[in-house]
């Protein structure tokens, strides 16, 4: 079984279904994946922060939601996880690429890297970091514990976890 | 006429729809006009609204409003081709069109000026982009409402505040009502 379709069958398992996305190369297949399952509605945001507010809607509204965005994300949405997702206490899995980690060949990613984790500390997020592919195992508890507790929860997946880039 | 005003005269359709309300004065209009536990007061994070409506359409079956303003449009301008692309028939965005950013004392707004949010929506592939005087906002949401087809009302009015109390109901109490009503 592939990688992709692990983490897509662990989400379906968890009953998500319905799953914003803004894409990155690494999560490319995740993201093909989702789109074709008959038992996800994928939406495709143009920003993460709108990307929340549909999932914010859509759990509101009987659907377990999910997002996948990159690490980048995270300082375009801190406002909405603070007043949106934690204040009102939703839960939400967001599935990350975690760009800037080892293997990766663009050095401007690096400088959001730096400031990922830091941030999500600051934010009481819960965070696991997957580095490699067996630490995937773990997907299907991360998502339990999100819905058991209605919070926002961060999954950084790095290039090592997804095989990097080719000749990096 | 003001946005409360607008507010005032449809407060009767909306009462029994399920209503995501744009933050600051717009939810403290509402919320002090008529609560309801099937109005989602928003207390913070300006422009999502629609989105949250829209998640929240797709999601059920149960007509979903939301209200927001020409600012927090502005604020979320990715909205508008999500919402012309995810076409939900149980879905009204309600545009409470001012031209100024009312609850930080009324700033004007780039819609008070050259862009109109009615060419944009439909620039962005919405298909029904209905623009009305402020007093032919409920003639018009109550056709939306009876029209079965997504719709989204850009409702022209004048700027300006009325004083209104905060909301000081707890968020979760908030959102919580407003599940329990969705799942009624």
């Amino acid at each position: 079984m592939s990688i992709n379709t692990k983490i897509v069958g662990d989400l379906v398992a968890n009953d998500i279904s319905f799953v914003t996305t803004v894409p990155c190369k690494q999560l490319a297949g995740v993201i093909d994946e989702i789109d074709a399952h008959p038992d996800v509605l994928h939406i495709p945001s143009n920003k993460e922060d709108e990307g929340m507010g549909l999932c914010a809607g859509a759990w509101m509204g009987g659907k377990r939601p999910a997002i996948i965005m990159q690490n980048t994300a995270i300082g375009v949405t801190i406002n909405t996880l603070a007043t949106l997702i934690q204040y009102y206490r939703m839960p939400l899995p967001m599935l990350i690429s975690y760009r800037g980690e080892l293997r990766e060949p663009v050095a401007c990613q690096v400088e959001m890297a730096v400031h990922t984790k830091a941030l999500l500390a600051q934010m009481n997020i819960p965070t696991y970091h997957f580095h490699t592919q067996s630490d995937a195992d773990e997907l299907d508890a991360i998502l339990k514990y999100t819905f058991m507790c209605n919070k926002p929860v961060a999954i950084l997946t790095d290039a090592n976890f997804w095989g990097g880039y080719g000749d990096q | 006429m003001i946005r409360s005003d607008i507010l005032k005269d449809i407060a009767p359709i909306l009462r029994d729809q399920l209503v995501v309300c744009n933050i600051g004065l717009p939810s403290q209009e509402l919320h002090m006009l008529d609560d309801q536990p099937t109005n989602f007061y928003m207390l913070g994070t300006m422009g999502l609204s629609s989105s949250i409506g829209l998640g929240l359409a797709l999601a059920q079956n149960k007509k979903v409003i939301s209200i927001d303003g020409d600012g927090s449009v502005l604020t979320n301008f990715g909205t508008l081709p999500t919402i012309a692309n995810n076409v939900s028939d149980n879905y009204i965005l309600l545009i409470i069109d001012n031209g100024s950013y009312g609850s930080t004392g009324d700033q004007p707004t780039y819609a008070g000026k050259k862009t109109s949010l009615t060419a944009v929506a439909r620039a962005c592939g919405c298909e029904n982009v209905v623009e009305v005087a402020a007093k032919d906002t409920g003639k018009a949401l109550q056709e939306a409402i009876d029209g079965d087809k997504m719709t989204i009302i850009v409702a022209k009015c004048e700027s300006g505040n009325i004083k209104v109390p905060v909301i000081t109901m707890d968020p979760v109490v908030i959102r919580d009502r407003f599940m329990k009503a969705v799942q009624a």
